[in-house]
């Protein structure tokens, strides 16, 4: 059975009142918007590659705990991976949002685990998912039109 | 297949008191647990939950009578045919509506708009021509009129709202002007719960431009009496699901000679007189607006409702939800972390039963989750009124609507689910 506590973790309370990385980023190599129509929730993630390596990452926007906290602890998350590291990242993240378990087998989510009660919540794994699929769109080359969550 | 609830009704306008318990026996969706919770629904302005009497009605139609309208000789046909006007008659009753025929049945308030935008809209607006709206307008009243101008050459035009959210007649006023062909407008707002003076509007409107006034009702009907007449508007738009009634089936009331000079909407069977490859001919109002097999059980089901809603009499149900408005208010009012939006006036008809807010700290998601969790159906967002958000400088709120089954029992679990909120994000 779901739990408030389980989808309230301090955590999450805390990157929702601190947000890590929050702002643009400058410069920027790439960036990329989510928006989720439904809420109204929006997100702009930069990104700073240096080659293949993830230099830096930072998001602006504004939504509900889930998904600033989400946003926040991503940035943390990414930062230094390489590319191919990075995208097993998101898959992992998005495989562990819809119950799917860890799809990657061996990535380890780490501090993203306190975001697994969202699961118990379907109407809020949109909140939780949207920074990652803006992430994704950055990493693909970003600076295109907002990627949507519907 | 009324007599159920008529007979609480009819009860209960005898009765002093207004009986909520007996009133909430006839809707058996109240009855239900959410998350371990009695279920408090207090999402009405999104939808409403039905009374027995109304699914009995369409579940009845389909058990025993079922067939086209305004098709067949057979016996079916002939029933549902007359049960189908018969709805039609107590609607334009129900709204004072001086002639059934100026009765359009629509799928809701959504297409009810889009066909004034389009028949009689479009044939009417030149480049240049205004369609003047309001800051707090739902997007199927800002929409339409898009479209339509992008069709045209026109533009619209929204006039500003006090910082109380209501409507600022000095500034529409002064928006209006010879360009203006169309005023649409909501008569209570689905956010705030601000409920505009249409006679006055309708009075500025006619004194200074021949333009028509569309009233989207949707917030209205099911919560105070509405006619028309004294309205004095030209277009009156409304949905079935709002008002206790079946989905997918709402109303247009119009002005007989307007329908009667517009263009069809939408072609098909039923709203024509002959059809040869060459051209058609129409059908006069309200078949013409009616093209296809109409959601007849839905509209009888509806004419339900409006008995249903009658028997408990809009008065008292308007009385009932606005003594739940000032509880909420004088509770909400103590709480330094609420802030209410739109909050002119909470005395006093100006109001309708909608409460919209904000809490410091706690993002209008988070809260309608921890409400959720205790079985407490709000609505948190934009209410797809996103230039309203914009205008009051917040990205979403926190919305409770009420309805005539709502109790003062239901305001004390909300505002304590209201302190739970602020205990997790405080």
């Amino acid at each position: 059975m779901s739990d408030l506590r389980d989808l309230y973790q301090q955590v999450i309370l805390d990157h929702y009142r601190s947000p890590r990385n929050f702002g643009a980023l400058d410069p920027a190599t790439a960036c990329a918007e989510g928006y989720n129509p439904l809420c109204g929730d929006q997100v702009k993630i930069y990104l700073r590659m240096d080659g293949d390596r993830v230099d830096g990452a930072t998001f602006e926007g504004v939504g509900c705990a889930i998904s600033t906290a989400s946003a926040s602890l991503m940035t943390e998350a990414v930062r230094g991976l390489e590319r191919p590291q990075a995208e097993a990242l998101i898959a992992s993240f998005l495989a562990l949002m819809t119950g799917e378990g860890n799809g990657a087998g061996d990535i380890d989510l780490g501090k993203l685990e306190v975001l697994s009660g969202v699961k118990d919540y379907p109407v809020r794994i949109k909140c939780a998912t949207l920074a990652w699929h803006a992430l994704r769109a950055a990493l693909e080359g970003g600076d295109s039109e907002a990627v949507t969550t519907e | 297949m009324t007599a159920p609830a008529a007979a609480v009704g009819n009860e209960q306008r005898d009765s002093a008191a207004f009986d909520v318990e007996r009133l909430r026996a006839c809707f058996p969706i109240l009855e239900r647990n959410v998350r371990g919770h009695r279920l408090v629904y207090l999402d009405n302005a999104a939808s409403a939950q039905r009374p027995e009497v109304v699914i009995e009605a369409v579940s009845d139609c389909y058990r025993t009578y079922y067939a086209n309208a305004h098709r067949g000789v057979h016996a079916l046909s002939e029933q549902s045919t007359d049960a189908y006007e018969a709805a039609r008659g107590k609607l334009a009753r129900f709204i004072g509506a001086p002639d059934s025929h100026e009765v359009v049945f629509t799928r809701g308030t959504t297409e009810s708009l889009n066909l004034v935008a389009q028949s009689y809209g479009r044939p009417r607006l030149e480049p240049g021509d205004e369609v003047l709206l309001t800051e707090m307008e739902h997007h199927s009243n800002i929409v339409p009129w898009q479209l339509v101008c992008e069709q045209t050459g026109a533009r619209v035009l929204a006039a500003p709202l006090t910082d109380d959210g209501e409507l600022d007649l000095d500034r529409f006023a002064g928006m209006l002007n010879e360009r203006t062909r169309v005023v649409a407008l909501a008569h209570v707002s689905n956010a705030l719960g601000t409920v505009n003076d249409i006679p006055a509007v309708v009075e500025l409107t006619r004194s200074r431009s021949d333009a028509a006034v569309v009233v989207d009702g949707a917030q209205a009907v099911p919560h105070m009496a509405v006619d028309v007449a004294a309205l004095g508007c030209d277009f009156y738009a409304f949905s079935g699901h709002k008002m206790y009634g079946p989905g997918g089936i709402g109303v247009l009331w119009g002005r007989h000679e307007l329908l009667a000079a517009m263009p069809p909407y939408h072609g098909g069977g039923a709203m024509i007189t002959r059809v040869t490859f060459e051209r058609s001919g129409y059908m006069a109002p309200p078949q013409r607006f009616e093209a296809g097999t109409p959601a007849i059980a839905p509209a009888i089901g509806l004419g339900v409702a409006v008995e249903f809603l009658e028997s408990i009499g809009l008065e008292r149900i308007e009385r009932h939800e606005h003594e739940l408005l000032s509880h909420t208010m004088e509770v909400l009012n103590d709480l330094p972390w609420v802030n209410v939006l739109g909050h002119a006036s909470n005395a006093g008809p100006v109001r309708a039963a909608v409460v919209s807010l904000v809490i410091d700290g706690a993002h209008p998601h988070d809260v309608a989750t921890i409400l959720d969790e205790q079985g407490i159906a709000i609505r948190a967002g934009h209410h797809c009124a996103q230039p309203l958000m914009d205008r009051l400088g917040v990205p979403a709120t926190v919305r409770a609507s009420f309805g005539m089954y709502n109790t003062h029992e239901e305001v004390d679990l909300l505002v304590s689910g209201l302190h739970e909120v602020r205990r997790i994000f405080g």
